[in-house]
C-alpha cells in the first residue's frame, strides 16, 4: 500500500493521463473528491486521515477502472471503495484506540432530548411529530441535502460515529458493540438518541415550512 | 399503556431486531391513538431511506442546481 504513484506532494491527478481507461476519466474522479471528503471527515473526525483515505480510494478506483462495469454510476462505485476503507480503517483503529473515548458524549444534549416529552413521557405540543412533506421529492433538491449533512454534523462526535457506523457504513449493531467494546443495549440508546436528534433537526431545518434552523 | 417516550425507543428498536410480541402488539394499540408517534414512526422509515441515498453517493449534494448531475 506504499507505493503511491502521486507522491510526494499530493499533487492534482493529471486527466490526460486517464482520459483513454474505459468509461473513467480522473477528471470525473476529482469531481467527487470534496463530496468523498465530507462523507469520510464526518464519519472519521480526523480531516488528516480522511484526506489519506480519500486520496487511497481514488488511487483504488483509477487502478481497477477497468472493473467498473457501468451499471453503476461512477459515484456509487467509488464511495463503495471509499466505504470500504474507512470500514478497514476503523477495524484497524479498534485495536489500538481506546474506544470508549470515542463512544461517551455529555449530557447536555442528552437533556434536551428528555425535555421533547413531559413528565408522563408524551410529546410536548412543540416537539410532538406532525407529518413531513413528500420525501421523495425533496430528495431531489439541494437544499433538502444541505440541511441533512447539517444536521448529521449537529450530533455530538462519539453519536454520531456510532449513527454513521450503523446508517452509512451499514454495519449491523452487533458488529459495532463488539468493535467498540460496548453493550448491544448500550449501542441500541445510542442509535435511539441519534435517530431522535437527527429527526427533530430535519423537523426543524427542513420538515416544518417555518422552521429555520437545526 | 405506552408512553411517547417509549414508543420511539421501540421505533428505534426495530431497526435493529426484530420485536418481541408483546412489543408489536403495545405498539400497535399505541399507534392507532397517536398521531405524534405515527408521524415519527413513519418518520424513522424516512430517515433510514435518506441515509441509504446519502451513503450511496445518490444525494444532490454537488455543486449542480436543484436538477441534480444526471
Amino acid at each position: 500500500m506504499s507505493t503511491n504513484p502521486w507522491d510526494p506532494a499530493r499533487a492534482p491527478l493529471r486527466p490526460t493521463l486517464h482520459d483513454s481507461m474505459q468509461g473513467i476519466s480522473a477528471e470525473a474522479l476529482l469531481s467527487l473528491r470534496a463530496d468523498m471528503l465530507r462523507f469520510a471527515k464526518l464519519q472519521l473526525r480526523n480531516t488528516e486521515t480522511a484526506e489519506d483515505l480519500v486520496q487511497e480510494s481514488i488511487e483504488v478506483a483509477l487502478r481497477k477502472s477497468s472493473s467498473f462495469a457501468g451499471q453503476s454510476t461512477l459515484k456509487t462505485w467509488v464511495f463503495a471503495i471509499l466505504r470500504n476503507r474507512i470500514i478497514d480503517h476503523l477495524r484497524q483503529a479498534s485495536r489500538t484506540v481506546t474506544m470508549s473515548s470515542l463512544v461517551d458524549d455529555d449530557d447536555d444534549w442528552q437533556q434536551n432530548l428528555e425535555a421533547l416529552f413531559n413528565e408522563r413521557g408524551h410529546w410536548r405540543d412543540g416537539p410532538r411529530p406532525t407529518a413531513w412533506p413528500d420525501p421523495e421529492q425533496a430528495m431531489q433538491t439541494r437544499q433538502f441535502w444541505v440541511v441533512f449533512e447539517t444536521c448529521l454534523d449537529h450530533l455530538p462526535p462519539a453519536t454520531g460515529r456510532v449513527f454513521m457506523m450503523r446508517e452509512f457504513l451499514g454495519f449491523e449493531s452487533d458488529e459495532i458493540c463488539n468493535q467498540l467494546g460496548i453493550t448491544t443495549s448500550n449501542c441500541h440508546v445510542i442509535l435511539h438518541r441519534a435517530r431522535l436528534k437527527l429527526r427533530t433537526c430535519m423537523d426543524n431545518g427542513w420538515g416544518r415550512p417555518e422552521g429555520a434552523s437545526c | 399503556m405506552l408512553s411517547c417516550k417509549e414508543a420511539t425507543e421501540i421505533c428505534s428498536a426495530e431497526m435493529e431486531r426484530p420485536l418481541k410480541l408483546r412489543e408489536q402488539l403495545s405498539m400497535r394499540t399505541h399507534l392507532m391513538i397517536c398521531r405524534g408517534c405515527t408521524n415519527y414512526h413513519k418518520q424513522m422509515k424516512t430517515l433510514r431511506q435518506v441515509m441509504r441515498t446519502y451513503a450511496e453517493g445518490k444525494a444532490h449534494t454537488g455543486k449542480s442546481g436543484a436538477d441534480g448531475d444526471g
